[in-house]
Order: C-alpha cells, then sequence, then structure tokens
C-alpha cells in the first residue's frame, strides 16, 4: 500500500507527496503531458529532442545539471509515445535546489542556441547509435506503420527519419514549449522522508508564480479498425531471420487490459511460458521468442517477436506460433497456470518498488491515467481475472485480419 | 511576495555530512560459509546471493564457467528443468545468474511468503545440478546465437578487443569468446567445472531486503552441511600478454558509428592509488557534467554518450574511455580526448570543480546504499576482495581531501595519453 497526499496550486499543478522515512534520499518526478503523440507527421521525434533541450538551460539558471551534482542530486528523463518524464534524486536536506532547478525550467528556458544546435547533433546520433547501427534496431521503426496507418502511434519517439530532427527550428521549439510545458499539464510527485506542508510550502513558494498556460486538448485521430492481415518483407544484414507480429489491444483504461496484460505473462513470463517451453526447449524452431504488450496509454499493440534458430524455415516456425494462439483462444487456461501468472504480477510488484524514485515514477504515471490511488489496486484488479476473460480476450486480439506481421530476415 | 524570491542564486547548501554505512550482521553456517544480512526495506521481499570462486579466470575452457551457471536451473537430481521453472514462476520468484571474470553469481529473488518454497529450489539448483546434454544444446545454442548477433554491434567488439589489447588473449581477463569456442564445450566440462568450483569452501551468502527471524536456520538446513564440501583449488596465476601496439583498428563496416576504447591496466581495490583514481577518473568520464561529456557531447555533438571507468578485479584492474561517435567525426573525438588527458596531466583541476566532483561522488555513495538490494550489491564486492567496511571510509575521506596536486600526480602517472591503449571499431580508421 502506497499512501500518499494530494493537492493541486492554483495554476493547474498536480503534486502527489509520499512519505517513507526509511532513506535519506527524495525523489521529485515530474511528468509532462506530452509525448511523441503530439507530433506533427513531419516534425516526429520533437518531443524526444525538446527532452534534451530542457537541460539547455533556463531563463535564470545557465546549467541544469551542475547546481544539482553540487548537492548529490542525480537526474535523467524519458519520452515516450505518450508522456515526457523528468526524475531527480537528492540527499534529502538539499531538496530546495531540486525545486529551484525545476521550477526556473517550467517557468522559461533560455532557448540558446548553441544548445539546440548541439543537441540535435546529440538527438542523430541517438537514433544512429541505439536505432540505425544495431542489429534489428529499426523493427520497430518498421512494425509500427506497418500497424497504424492513421493513429500517432505509427511513428517511434525517436522519430520517422533523423532528417526531422535536423530540420528542427527555434520558432517550433518555442511554440512546442508554450504548448505543452505549464503547469496544468504537468504532475509532479516528490517521495521521500518529507512533510506535506513543507512540500506544499516549497511547492507554492518555487511554482506558486508560474502562469497557468493554456489547457491542452488532445484529439487525436482514431485508428480505424484493421479489416486485412498486413504483412512485410525486409532483408538486412543481421546473422538470422526474426519474425515480429502485432495485434492491435485495447487501452490502458480499458477493463480487459488486465486479462490482456495476462495473456502475455501466460505466453512468455519467467521460463515456464508457453512460447519458451514449446518453440524454444520442445520444438528447438526458436533461439528466443517474447510476448509482451506495448504499454501505451491508447489502444496499443499486442506483440510477439522471435528469432528462429538458423535453418528453420519462417514457414513453419510461424505455423508452430499459430497453433500456440490458436490454443489460448479455443481452451481455456487451467487454474494452476493463472493463478502463475497472477501470483507473478504480484512479486513483480513489489520488486518494482524498491525505492523511492520507482514509487514517484508509479504515482506519476497513474495520476496522469486519472489517479494516483490506482496503484494501490492493481493487485487487486489482476487478481480478480478470470479464465474466461483471458479466453474472451485472447479471441478478440488474435483475429487473423487484426494482425500485421514484419519479416526481418537475414541477407544471405 | 514573487519579488524576494531570488530565481539567480541556489538555495543554500547544506553538507552532506558523514555516510552512515549500514553494517551488515555477519554469522557463519556449521560448514564455514560466512553469511551477510541486510536487514531493511519497505517491501516483503528477500534476495539470497550465492557468491562462488566461479568465473571465468576459473576455466579452462572459454565459456565453461558461463555455460555451467547457465546450467545449473536445467535439470537437477530432483527436478526437471520445467519442473524448476515452473514451481519458480508459480511462487512469483526468479533467479538470476551472472558469470563474471573472478566470481559467479546465483541469486533467488522471492516474496518473503513463499521462501519456504523457493528456497528448496535455490539449494537444488546449487547443489544437485546434473546437467542434462539435450538442455545444454538449447542452452548452449542460444548463447551462441546472441554472440554472433552481439558481434554485429561495435560497442560489444570493442569491449571485447579491447580486453584481448590490454590482458592478451590467453589471459582470462583478456578471452574474446568466439563462436566455434562455445560448440567445444559439454556437459562432461560442465560437471568437471561445477564440482571444482560450486562448493560449501567456495561459497558465500549475500542476503538482502526484510529478514524473518530464524532465515539462518533455513539457510543452515539448507546450506550448512557437509553434504557438499570440496577443495578450493588454489588460482591459477597468469601472464600478462597484452599488445604492443598503442593504436589498434577494427574495421566494421557499413557502421555509422565508430566504437572507441581508450585505457590501460590498473589495479585492483585494495591499491593506495584506487580511491584517488575514482576522483580523477569522475573529473574526466565519471558522471554527466564530466569534462569527456562536456567536451564530446554538450559542445560538439559527437556522440549520445561517452564515459570512462576505473573497473577493479580480484588479480588486476584496468581504466578505460568508452563512447560511440558519429563515424565521421573519429579523428576529432579520438583528438579531443587526448586533448583531456592532457590537460589533466598538465593542469591542476579547479576548486570549483573539485568540490562538484567531490558533492557529486558523495551523493553517488548515498544512493549506492539506499535500499537494502543496492546494500547487498556494494558490498558484494567488497566482501569477496576480503575488504571491510573501512574500505569506504577511506573512499569517503580520499573524496573529501584529494588535492588538486595529488590528482595531477596520478594523471601524470596513470592517464598519460602516450602511455595508454586505443582501439577504435568502425568503418575507417585514422
Amino acid at each position: 500500500m502506497t499512501e500518499f497526499d494530494r493537492f493541486t496550486l492554483d495554476n493547474g499543478l498536480r503534486v502527489v507527496v509520499h512519505r517513507d522515512s526509511s532513506t535519506p534520499i527524495v525523489a521529485m518526478n515530474i511528468l509532462y503531458n506530452v509525448g511523441s503523440r503530439d507530433e506533427h507527421p513531419d516534425r516526429t521525434g520533437f518531443a524526444h529532442l525538446f527532452e534534451h533541450l530542457m537541460f539547455g538551460g533556463s531563463v535564470n539558471i545557465p546549467r541544469y545539471d551542475e547546481p544539482l551534482e553540487r548537492v548529490g542530486g542525480e537526474n535523467n528523463a524519458f519520452t515516450n509515445n505518450d508522456f515526457t518524464n523528468y526524475y531527480l534524486t537528492v540527499p534529502g536536506h538539499n531538496l530546495e535546489t531540486a525545486f529551484w532547478l525545476e521550477s526556473d525550467r517550467m517557468l522559461n528556458l533560455a532557448f540558446s542556441t548553441k544548445s539546440f544546435d548541439v543537441q540535435r547533433n546529440v538527438v542523430v546520433e541517438e537514433f544512429r547509435q541505439n536505432y540505425l547501427n544495431q542489429p534489428y534496431g529499426d523493427a520497430w521503426l518498421l512494425l509500427r506503420p506497418l500497424a497504424y496507418k492513421v493513429h500517432p502511434y505509427q511513428w517511434a519517439t525517436i522519430g520517422i527519419d533523423p532528417s526531422h530532427i535536423e530540420n528542427a527550428s527555434m520558432d517550433e521549439v518555442r511554440d512546442f514549449y508554450e504548448r505543452f510545458y505549464n503547469p496544468c499539464n504537468a504532475i509532479m510527485v516528490i517521495a521521500g522522508n518529507v512533510e506535506t506542508n513543507e512540500i506544499k510550502a516549497l511547492s507554492e513558494k518555487w511554482f506558486g508564480v508560474i502562469e497557468k498556460g493554456t489547457v491542452y486538448h488532445r484529439n487525436l485521430p482514431v485508428e480505424p479498425t484493421q479489416t486485412e492481415a498486413r504483412t512485410l518483407t525486409v532483408h538486412r544484414d543481421v546473422p538470422y531471420d526474426a519474425i515480429y507480429k502485432s495485434w492491435h489491444m485495447c487501452s490502458r483504461a480499458d477493463d480487459g487490459f488486465f486479462a490482456t496484460d495476462l495473456i502475455s505473462d501466460i505466453l512468455s513470463a519467467g521460463q515456464s511460458g508457453r512460447l519458451n517451453q514449446q518453440l524454444v526447449k520442445n520444438l528447438r524452431l526458436f533461439s528466443e521468442i517474447n510476448a509482451f504488450i506495448s504499454g501505451d496509454i491508447e489502444a496499443g499493440l499486442f506483440v510477439i517477436t522471435g528469432k528462429l534458430i538458423k535453418g528453420v524455415s519462417m514457414a513453419d516456425a510461424e505455423a508452430a506460433l499459430q497453433l500456440e494462439i490458436d490454443e489460448i483462444c479455443k481452451n481455456e487456461i487451467a487454474e494452476n497456470e493463472l493463478q502463475k501468472v497472477k501470483n507473478r504480477v504480484e512479486a513483480m510488484m513489489a520488486f518494482s518498488e524498491m525505492r523511492v524514485l520507482d514509487k514517484a515514477m508509479n504515482l506519476a504515471y497513474y495520476e496522469l491515467l486519472g489517479d494516483a490511488s490506482l496503484v494501490n489496486s492493481l493487485v487487486h484488479k489482476y487478481a480478480s481475472v478470470t479464465a474466461n476473460e483471458i479466453s474472451v480476450e485472447a479471441k478478440k486480439i488474435f483475429k487473423t485480419e487484426n494482425c500485421s506481421t514484419l519479416y526481418y530476415l537475414a541477407k544471405n | 511576495m514573487t519579488n524576494l524570491l531570488n530565481r539567480k542564486s541556489q538555495p543554500a547548501i547544506q553538507s552532506l555530512g558523514r555516510i552512515q554505512f549500514p553494517q551488515p550482521q555477519i554469522s557463519q553456517l556449521s560448514n564455514g560459509i560466512k553469511v551477510y544480512q541486510f536487514n531493511s526495506g519497505s517491501q516483503d521481499v528477500i534476495s539470497i546471493e550465492m557468491v562462488f570462486a566461479a568465473g571465468s579466470w576459473f576455466q579452462k575452457k572459454p565459456f565453461s564457467a558461463m555455460a555451467t551457471n547457465l546450467m545449473l536451473r536445467e535439470g537437477t537430481r530432483n527436478f526437471s528443468a520445467q519442473k524448476l521453472s515452473e514451481t519458480l514462476d508459480y511462487f512469483g520468484a526468479h533467479f538470476e545468474n551472472t558469470t563474471e571474470r573472478d566470481n559467479a553469481y546465483i541469486t533467488l529473488y522471492s516474496l518473503n511468503k513463499h521462501l519456504n518454497n523457493t528456497l528448496p529450489l535455490l539449494s537444488e539448483i546449487v547443489k544437485n545440478p546434473v546437467f542434462p546434454a539435450s538442455e545444454y544444446d538449447v542452452i548452449a545454442g542460444k548463447q551462441r546465437q546472441m554472440l554472433e548477433v552481439n558481434r554485429q554491434k561495435v560497442n560489444f567488439l570493442a569491449r571485447t578487443h579491447f580486453n584481448s589489447i590490454l590482458f592478451g588473449s590467453k589471459h582470462p581477463y583478456g578471452i574474446n569468446l568466439e563462436p566455434n569456442d562455445i560448440g567445444r564445450v559439454n556437459t562432461a566440462d560442465l560437471v568437471e567445472f561445477h564440482k571444482s568450483q560450486y562448493h560449501s569452501g567456495n561459497c558465500t551468502i549475500i542476503v538482502a531486503g526484510l529478514i524473518k527471524p530464524g532465515l539462518i536456520n533455513d539457510l543452515e538446513t539448507y546450506f550448512g552441511g557437509s553434504d557438499w564440501s570440496g577443495n578450493s583449488i588454489s588460482p591459477i596465476q597468469y601472464l600478462l600478454s597484452g599488445s604492443d601496439q598503442k593504436y589498434n583498428f577494427h574495421q566494421k563496416e557499413g557502421a555509422m558509428q565508430s566504437a572507441i576504447r581508450i585505457g590501460g591496466l590498473m589495479f585492483s581495490r585494495s591499491h593506495p592509488d584506487f580511491a584517488g583514481m575514482k576522483v580523477l577518473n569522475a573529473i574526466l568520464g565519471g558522471y554527466f557534467g564530466s569534462r569527456l561529456m562536456n567536451n564530446l557531447r554538450e559542445d560538439k555533438g559527437y556522440t549520445y554518450g561517452i564515459g570512462s571507468s576505473v573497473v577493479p578485479l580480484r588479480n588486476g584492474g584496468f581504466f578505460v574511455i568508452s563512447g560511440e561517435v558519429g563515424a565521421g567525426v573519429i579523428k576529432e573525438a579520438l583528438s579531443e580526448i587526448k586533448f583531456e588527458l592532457n590537460r589533466l596531466c598538465t593542469e591542476q583541476v579547479g576548486e570549483s570543480e573539485l568540490s562538484l566532483v567531490r558533492s557529486y561522488l558523495t551523493g553517488e555513495m548515498l544512493r549506492a546504499v539506499d535500499g537494502p538490494f543496492a546494500q547487498a550489491d556494494l558490498y558484494s564486492e567488497l566482501i569477496e576482495d576480503g575488504l571491510d567496511i573501512s574500505h569506504f571510509e577511506q573512499l569517503t575521506d580520499t573524496i573529501n581531501h584529494i588535492n588538486a596536486q595529488q590528482l595531477q600526480d596520478l594523471a601524470i602517472r596513470y592517464l598519460n595519453p602516450d602511455d595508454l591503449f586505443t582501439l577504435v571499431v568502425g568503418p575507417e580508421g585514422i
């Protein structure tokens, strides 16, 4: 049970406070409700580029990192399709430095040309390092536009192409900041040995004067129901053939979410997952195979990816995988196996909250979904899923016409 | 009130004070195994790590140390691999197997409430593995495919080739595993390696989490007996046979980025210069605000990330700078790295930068003892090297008191760019 207090400043900044007196470290997490789904199709990768620019100095503070390091703190950030998340940890008695830093970059940025020019290069190098210069690194860049034709989930957070980042202008940066980086579009969580009253006072002092900004109303195109199976075949300089299959699934807020997540666990959680036992160990068709959900807030993807053993034909591998999919659709899961994946989820949650920073991030995410207290009902939600619900969801997801398949083949 | 707020100046900085390093509770099982317990945290979970002197240092054939560790869970006297994984997963627990140069680790992560079901499995895989050939085929095949994929990555190639350059490809710290090496190891090798390295005389246990009373009795029951004793073999001493060429290039055609390694041999944790080198390393490339990051990333945009580290090993150690840069700027990047190394040797670090690094490292130490699992990780390295808490106290003392002259002396002694080895993996060298 994660207990917390919550309040909202007049400018709309939502603040969540979790007290944990077992550690001298305090975590601050600030989530901005803007992700790559909010980008223009010609400027993809922009939300993430912007995340880099947030470290390029703010209106009153030329460097973000140094003052934090000077008080023993550390920080980082990430961007995904749905939101942008900034987080730091700091020894508790220097917490005010974190308020000073974060409020100043919410107040206004320095918009330094130097930082802008350099960070465009840095992000292009990141694009190369993590996507283009890695074996199988572009698979997601190919799979997304195959599965989505309309919704902005069709591009990855890094963007469609490095040229989008290279062509970005300073005016676009300012515009992006004004639209999204406002108190009313942010959630702040503080976790550690703190008192809510103290956090309230610090929040008012440092964030209270920031103008509210315009509330952002998201209005994204809806992805039409997929009506026929799609495939794409590419040949790349990689040692082994790989397959990536995706199916559209429900949104995070849908009742079917928990059953869907458990389906991915039944197929591939732990060593005893069905796909590993059958396709890796018994039939020896794949060297590795995984099933997972994309974890998006809006309707996301259920994904299965596997690398084939050298010499195995793609047709044989895919047919055997299909048998496993048919199995989970046709035959209700045994109580013991269902209990196994539920137990596993319960344990994973306990292990995922070992530090105050983990707890701060989780609280911010669930507050974005609508209510931070969701974090405390998750175990119950998973535990309530029935075998019948698993079957119903599986049948909904694993329809042939709902599937997009990427065949990622070795050149030679 | 708004007018009174001074946003230009940093709020008053409070001194971080003295770090309270948590002391583990130390006990001993009847057969001599030492058990270190870190009892804290807010979640009702536990980790039990068993450390064996069973790293690649001790293997006769490349891959056999790692293969033995991976195969522990693939079938035992009383359980098939499938039954083991079914049971483990049912109770929401998991094992982590890691093989490093000196040690091998097998760690059980479990909810406390299921420990009576999961602890017996840990005992089973450590004491009674049977290494079935059919399971080994699957594991070895998978490892071989993973290795082939990794060998497409400039970063992986740079890491493995650089080890060979420093230590020599016959030295256990310098072995560069080839796919064919995997085919040369069979289950008889694993049985032999298990017998010689995985026994009570070669084992330390580190427990972390919210520890229930009586745990030590359970550990005694499962691991305290004389049923799995063995003789520790005295470690073999290997000769260094690193490269005599300072500049090395390994071609990877078509790569968009080149991986860089620059470094040299150093020393283990107990060396008197170890703590000072940690500070010097931080200044150069040990944190986000380091000189390498400032120069090559934040000023020039050559790289997504570049850093340096001091890596202590049981029998030696090394220093290395590592990063991936755009293939077109490899010459410029190498020249900037050399510039930063020279600057450390010729100029004293200023007081502002030094105090920044002192604070950063102190904060890092605080984070490193935050939570039971972090504490166990931190101490596990120390315990294996026969060191105790005083090592951290010395390290903290050096962080707070080393001066600019001492740092420059260290740079001249260890980081002269003409003495260091360079490796470039990419489409073109210089």
